[in-house]
């Protein structure tokens, strides 16, 4: 399946929902996405990966890419993940420490705006 | 089952095709189910390492990809050394049956963290992105995840490329042989 890639403002975040799959051939479709928020002034993103079908580590690259963005800019890039397959690519790589991954976007906002 | 043997160009689209094709060859051998993910994203990882490598330096040389089922016949470019095919070793006096990829390029090999098999570390965000890739890891990170995922892993840098080759046990395995630290 291709990626399908929808955003949409949640209390003062915005959400990326992205569906399909997140590999070398479309993450460049989420990576220029995640640059066009942050580059019109969201600097708080929640990712929703629930309905991704598989992510490699050029999908990692690009999270981390949209991290390492807003951060410049104080902001926050959390992931919200509940599917096993897509969090044991997280483990391997060690970015369970690096994302906050929650499982629903409301945790998502609630746990930012509670820090 | 016989070996099967696929090569694709070095672009991004083929790296699906390659998955689909490993996939469907390790159901075919008997892949319990559970492990059939890990060679869907090891194989990925394989392929996109090699065709990002192909695009910076040989865009136009073919990877080859080769999906050997160590039960059955084995054609002679993947007889190889036992001590360096690991799919081919007996293991307790009988031939270990196991399921094997592998991925050869041909793009110039350059020492990697992961050759010989010595484990990595977890990337950082301070990691550079490649010319021309999308991603903001070191290449490393995608053989991290091939060690990871692969029950036995050889990464072997020559002269004509690097080659690539991850195995996994064939028949069912224990949740306790799958399962991933963490």
């Amino acid at each position: 399946m291709d990626l399908k890639l929808d955003h949409h403002t949640q209390d003062d975040t915005e959400i990326v929902v992205v569906e399909g799959e997140i590999d070398v051939y479309t993450a460049p479709r989420l990576r220029e996405l995640l640059i066009d928020l942050v580059n019109k002034g969201n600097f708080h993103l929640v990712v929703n990966m629930e309905k991704v079908e598989f992510l490699d580590s050029t999908g990692l690259g690009v999270l981390v890419g949209g991290l390492k963005r807003v951060r410049a800019h104080d902001g926050t890039l959390d992931l919200v993940c509940t599917q096993e397959r897509i969090l044991k690519i997280f483990r391997i790589t060690g970015l369970t420490k690096v994302f906050g991954i929650y499982e629903s976007v409301q945790e998502a906002i609630d746990k930012r705006k509670s820090k | 089952m016989a070996p099967v043997q696929l090569t694709i160009s070095a672009l991004p689209a083929h790296v699906r095709m390659a998955r689909l094709m490993a996939t469907a060859v390790a159901r075919r051998a008997g892949i319990a189910e559970s492990t059939l993910d890990e060679i869907r994203l090891a194989v990925g990882e394989a392929c996109s390492r090699a065709v990002e490598a192909h695009r910076a330096h040989c865009p136009s040389q073919p990877i080859q990809l080769d999906l050997i089922d160590s039960a059955g016949p084995r054609s002679s470019s993947t007889a190889q050394d036992e001590r360096s095919n690991p799919a081919a070793a007996p293991h307790n006096g009988h031939p270990a049956h196991r399921f094997e990829v592998v991925v050869s390029d041909k793009a110039p090999a350059k020492e990697s963290a992961y050759a010989n098999g010595s484990s990595g570390v977890a990337p950082s965000l301070g990691e550079h992105t490649p010319p021309g890739g999308v991603s903001g890891l070191s290449p490393d990170v995608g053989l991290a995840v091939i060690v990871g995922l692969a029950d036995e892993v050889s990464i072997e840098p020559c002269a004509e490329g690097t080659v690539v080759r991850m195995s996994w046990p064939l028949g069912p395995t224990s949740p306790e042989d799958t399962r991933l630290a963490g």
